[in-house]
């Protein structure tokens, strides 16, 4: 028996010596290959009487499983410590950037759009636009500006060479005029016509540059014409508006009497922000009114039965606010390394 | 408009402080944007004289003064002022004075005592510089507080006043608006008529009646012009910004800045015989005070006498007929012009001027006989002479109309959201000086000659807003039906699509939309781009016909800040006319995007070999775009784009756009180093995509054969793979391009193109001599119609 313990040792020992899975099987061969010691055993048992043979076989068939545990457990081990030595082998810096493209972005004043358009689509507005190249009719005269009116010398307008009654227009106004000729169109089958719930954002032009004017910049109009649209309305929607875009419910606004020749009664809204550099400042952020009779006419529409607010504001300011921004001639000078703040 | 917190205050005085009364003003619509006390907070500052004025005895530049300063006893003060002179009055801070925090005493200096300090006009806040000591009036009483004698304890308003509202452009018309809205007594000026102690008149003579409605004038005889405008009348002028230059103009500026009447005076002398208000004669000119020279055009209405034209009427005086420090006899007018009848003549002629600024927005109608009455008395009382009789020439038919107007509870409730009583809105009415008549719910209100705002309803429930407080009107949640906006699935809006351009590293940019002529010459060969007539800037005056330029010129500008991998995109209008342009006639405004990219194709980065951006990565970004419809590429010319490397695009068999490497000519002349790649495309192409549609997919396995063809060069492989597409038999599923081969083993003037042939059946295995034949099918293709050879 002794001699079948040392067997288990001795092949113990020998697989601990094998360092890799060809010297496991020279070592196991020893063992259980042709002329192995297990092998040689076993031959041996043929010599042994049928009661003896029965006694020793049971012994070396439990020295044989011994053997082959100890085997298939160092087999197990080598493979493990390969995988191990492949991993580590393997291993990355993983702290080297991603490969590949990046990402572009938005500018700055049309993501301050994108807010602008999801916040009013959220209460139902559509997005409208029209053209930059606009008419003296739709620019001034519809929106009760005729000529020689003392309002026109508020915008100092582009016009175009050898092209009479046209303009770039001086504000996003004229979509007012043209949603609402559109929307009178659709519904002219309709006995009451649907409320009329837009905005409209866009490039605008004058002739003025200096550090807080642009000659092209941007406006985002808005009008909300129904069968009880009211002041009162108005105020509850910009202040809504505000309050939402600058994420603040103590931003403080006001209205204050203004003159607009399309709104009557007209207002310039101001906001003051409780906190950051501008606390307590009235800064002027739009203006807005309720829609003059004339202007719901000129947009085919009967002032007797709907009524209906506008209101523009300055998106370029909007973002200057929302960011921080200093200069307002930035976001025109294709700078990356400022657009590239606003991804 | 500018005016004195004391001035007003003499019309009516609210119990508010300035900064109450400012907030008052700027909420009723009267914006204040600035104010400010006309002087620096100080104290302890006297009027002073000076007594004796000694050189220091150590120093050259200093003086030692011995003071009178109502004290009791001369000060003894050592000064500094070149203009420190024994006799002077001037103003003296006293041991003890606080001059905007700089606290004065008693102090040594260079060895001599010194108990005060003798003050300039600046070191009070008065002005922004001076030279020397503020020279007080020989009269002003010693010892007496400065900020007393002259009147410093006032504030400066500038309001900028709403086209609608020239009946606050005088401090009688701004006081009338505080009283209304305080409820304060007003007491304006009296105008008491003068009663005429000459009867020397001139005839006046109305030519165009609806421009001049009324006109009058009168002769005041032997004044002396050269007579001091009075220190109160002075302060007032100054304090209003605007300068005194003799009494009698003065007298004019101030009745305009008291009663809102511009006025002009004539030297009576150099008139002839009657005066007419009348349009121009044909080629007449005028040499205005201004010294211009004008030919006034048709529409603009001139003040003549019976030679010659003198003035343009409510614009401007002419330079030789006004009056001068000569002037004995003068010929005063006050008259109403009709605002159509001035409004933006001056601004045609490039000035504007405090009369025109006022008659083009509605001077008070009614207001001349006054402004007549109160500028005589004045000018009396200062210059002297003797008043003629008032000549008015009336064509009372032609003067504005107040016509009634109803206003209706009803709709005040509507407009506002607010309801108020019959008896508040009638309160308001009342201050607001409206005449009103009640007619049940009704109002009918009849505004007064100074209000040219007020002509129909929603005016008077502006009004009522204003008066009512625009912060007293309720924030309210609207309401409103609640309907879904259509949102159809195969269209996506313009910021889906900026966001896909984005994904694709690109970052937007907004570009001036004029731009140097020489770029719409450059990209797109355009001789006849739409012009501005009055641009700003010479490089900004024509509109792009397409982004390109904008894009280039970003790419320069990053390139000078040492940015040089430069990856940009714009959505904006093109411009171009187009006689079939719509919805403005002439002109065609699409709306484009475009992109460039240059430099590198990929960030700076470790792991890979990095390149420059060629025209295929482009070309990706935009299929991307379109993605999942295929747009189509057929090489084409442009002038912006080398001619092999360039392409335009097309989409459902339309033209939308264009693609390629910028022209090696252009990346020379505007120095960019490498060629960027650019396109531009309606972004309307953009915006259309498809709603998916269902196709069954196949549990069958696909077979997969490879196809070479050896073709000429010059063979589109877009045009090849159309082909094979269109006579491949139903089981092809798609035929892919997998390889490009030109070189070894292949005649140089011919390439190998390679395609995948992907077959497929939904509900069977393909069998072996269908896909044969298919192949068979394509390959017969090929050769018959393009010579293609297989590859061997």
């Amino acid at each position: 028996m002794d001699q079948l313990d040392q067997l288990v040792a001795e092949a113990g020992t020998d697989f601990a010596a094998a360092a890799d899975g060809a010297a496991l099987e020279s070592a196991k061969a020893r063992y259980f290959g042709k002329g192995g010691s297990l092998t040689e055993l076993l031959k041996g048992l043929g010599k042994l009487d049928p009661e003896a043979r029965k006694t020793v076989g049971a012994e070396i068939n439990k020295t044989k499983a011994a053997i082959e545990a100890l085997l298939s457990a160092r087999r197990d081990a080598l493979q493990q410590a390969a995988l191990e030595a492949q991993l580590a082998a393997e291993a990355l810096d993983v702290t080297l950037p991603g490969r590949g493209a990046g990402i572009g972005g938005l500018h700055p004043v049309v993501r301050t759009l994108e807010r602008v358009e999801q916040l009013f689509r959220s209460i139902g507005f559509d997005v409208a636009e029209g053209p930059e190249i606009e008419t003296d009719f739709y620019n001034f005269t519809a929106l009760n500006t005729p000529a020689n009116h003392p309002a026109r010398s508020m915008h100092d307008t582009f016009y175009l060479e050898n092209s009479d009654g046209v303009m770039l227009r001086t504000h996003t106004s004229p979509v007012q005029i043209r949603a609402m000729q559109a929307h009178v169109e659709a519904y002219k089958d309709r006995e009451t016509m649907p409320e009329l719930r837009v905005i409209a954002p866009g490039r605008v032009y004058r002739v003025d540059s200096d550090a807080t004017h642009s000659p092209m910049f941007h406006q985002v109009e808005g009008v909300w014409i129904g069968e009880s649209v009211s002041f009162a309305d108005l105020k509850g929607v910009v202040a809504d508006f505000l309050r939402s875009f600058f994420e603040s419910d103590d931003l403080q606004v006001r209205f204050r009497p203004s003159f607009f020749p399309f709104t009557e009664p007209s207002a310039e809204i101001d906001v003051a922000f409780m906190s950051g550099a501008l606390k307590g400042r009235w800064l002027e952020i739009a203006g807005c009114g309720m829609m003059h009779p004339n202007v719901l006419r000129f947009g085919g529409i009967d002032p007797e039965r709907y009524t209906g607010f506008a209101f523009g504001m300055g998106p370029d300011r909007l973002t200057m606010l929302r960011y921080g921004v200093n200069d307002l001639r930035l976001f025109f000078e294709g700078d990356l390394r400022f657009l590239g703040q606003f991804r | 408009m500018q005016f004195s917190e004391l001035w007003l205050r003499s019309f009516v005085s609210p119990a508010l402080d300035s900064d109450a009364l400012g907030h008052l003003l700027t909420m009723a619509g009267l914006e204040v944007e600035e104010q400010g006390g006309v002087a620096s907070v100080f104290s302890k500052v006297v009027v002073a004289q000076i007594v004796e004025a000694e050189k220091h005895p150590n120093a050259d530049k200093l003086r030692v003064c011995k003071v009178d300063a109502g004290q009791g006893e001369l000060l003894q003060i050592v000064c500094g002022a070149p203009n420190a002179a024994a006799g002077i009055r001037i103003p003296c801070a006293l041991v003890g004075a606080d001059l905007a925090g700089f606290g004065i005493k008693a102090a040594k200096l260079r060895g001599v005592e010194s108990f005060g300090m003798l003050c300039s006009a600046k070191e009070l806040g008065l002005s922004n510089e001076s030279s020397g000591l503020l020279v007080l009036p020989e009269d002003a009483p010693v010892g007496i507080d400065l900020r007393e004698f002259l009147k410093l304890d006032d504030t400066l308003f500038t309001i900028k006043l709403t086209p609608n509202r020239a009946d606050c452009l005088s401090l009688s018309g701004i006081a009338r608006e505080v009283a209304a809205l305080t409820g304060s007594p007003l007491s304006l000026p009296a105008c008491e008529v003068v009663a005429p102690s000459h009867d020397e008149t001139r005839a006046i003579v109305l030519d165009a009646p609806e421009a001049c409605p009324r006109y009058s004038g009168r002769i005041i005889r032997g004044v002396n012009a050269k007579a001091p405008t009075p220190d109160w009348m002075q302060q007032r002028l100054v304090r209003s910004g605007i300068r005194s230059i003799s009494a009698l103009v003065d007298v004019t500026n101030y009745v305009m800045l008291e009663l809102g009447q511009p006025l002009h005076a004539f030297d009576n002398a150099k008139l002839g015989g009657a005066i007419h208000v009348r349009l121009p004669k044909a080629g007449e000119q005028v040499l205005l005070l201004n010294g211009q020279t004008i030919t006034p055009a048709a529409d603009t209405l001139l003040i003549a006498d019976e030679s010659r034209a003198l003035a343009l009427a409510g614009i401007m005086g002419g330079d030789d007929s006004g009056i001068t420090l000569e002037t004995t006899d003068l010929f005063l007018e006050s008259a109403f012009f009709a605002p159509d009848a001035i409004a933006g003549r001056a601004r045609a002629y490039g000035f504007s001027s405090d009369a025109s600024y006022r008659f083009e927005r509605g001077v008070d109608f009614e207001l001349a006989g006054k402004a007549m009455e109160r500028a005589t008395r004045l000018i009396l009382d200062i210059c002297g002479g003797s008043a003629g009789p008032v000549q008015e020439a009336l064509a009372a038919d032609k003067l504005p109309v107040r016509a009634p107007i109803r206003l209706r509870a009803a709709r005040v409730r509507r407009v506002l959201g607010i309801a108020l009583s019959a008896d508040t809105v009638a309160e308001m009415f009342h201050h607001l000086g409206l005449a009103v008549v009640r007619d049940g719910d009704d109002f009918v209100v009849t505004p007064p000659s100074y209000r040219f705002d007020l002509e129909i309803e929603e005016d008077l429930i502006e009004e009522i807003a204003r008066i009512h407080g625009y912060d007293n009107i309720p924030v309210v949640a609207p309401r409103g039906p609640i309907t879904m906006l259509p949102r159809p699935e195969a269209r996506r809006d313009a910021m889906s699509v900026r966001r896909l351009v984005a994904g694709r590293e690109y970052q937007e940019v907004i570009n001036f939309a004029f731009v140097e002529e020489a770029w719409e010459r450059d990209f797109c060969a355009n001789a006849d781009p739409v012009r501005l007539a009055n641009p700003i800037a010479s490089q900004m005056s024509v509109m792009r016909s397409s982004l390109i330029g904008g894009l280039v010129a970003n790419l320069v500008t990053n390139r000078k800040r040492q940015t040089n991998r430069v990856r940009v995109f714009e959505i904006g209008r093109c411009f171009s006319h187009d006689a079939a342009g719509t919805p403005v006639d002439g002109f065609r405004q699409p709306v484009r995007l475009a992109a460039l990219a240059g430099g590198l194709v990929s960030p700076e980065q470790w792991g890979e070999a990095n390149r420059n951006v060629d025209f295929f990565d482009v070309k990706a970004d935009l299929e991307a775009l379109f993605f999942p419809r295929v747009a189509e590429f057929e090489r084409a010319a442009h002038p912006a784009l080398h001619p092999g490397r360039s392409a335009r695009v097309l989409l459902d068999g339309r033209e939308i756009g264009f693609i390629g490497e910028l022209h090696p000519i252009w990346v020379q002349r505007y120095e960019l180093g490498l060629a960027p790649v650019v396109f531009e495309v309606e972004l309307a192409a953009l915006l259309e995509t498809v709603t998916p549609a269902y196709r069954e997919v196949s549990r069958f396995p696909a077979v997969t054969r490879d196809l070479a063809l050896v073709v000429d060069q010059g063979v589109a492989a877009a045009g090849l793979l159309k082909g094979l597409e269109g006579v491949a038999p139903a089981i092809v599923q798609r035929i892919e391009l997998f390889d490009q081969y030109q070189g070894k083993g292949i005649d140089p003037n011919r390439k190998s193109l390679a395609f995948r042939v992907v077959m497929q059946e939904t509900h069977r295995t393909l069998e072996d001599a269908e896909v044969e034949a298919a192949m068979a099918a394509l390959t017969r293709h090929a050769e018959d119609s393009l010579g293609a050879k297989l590859r061997a």
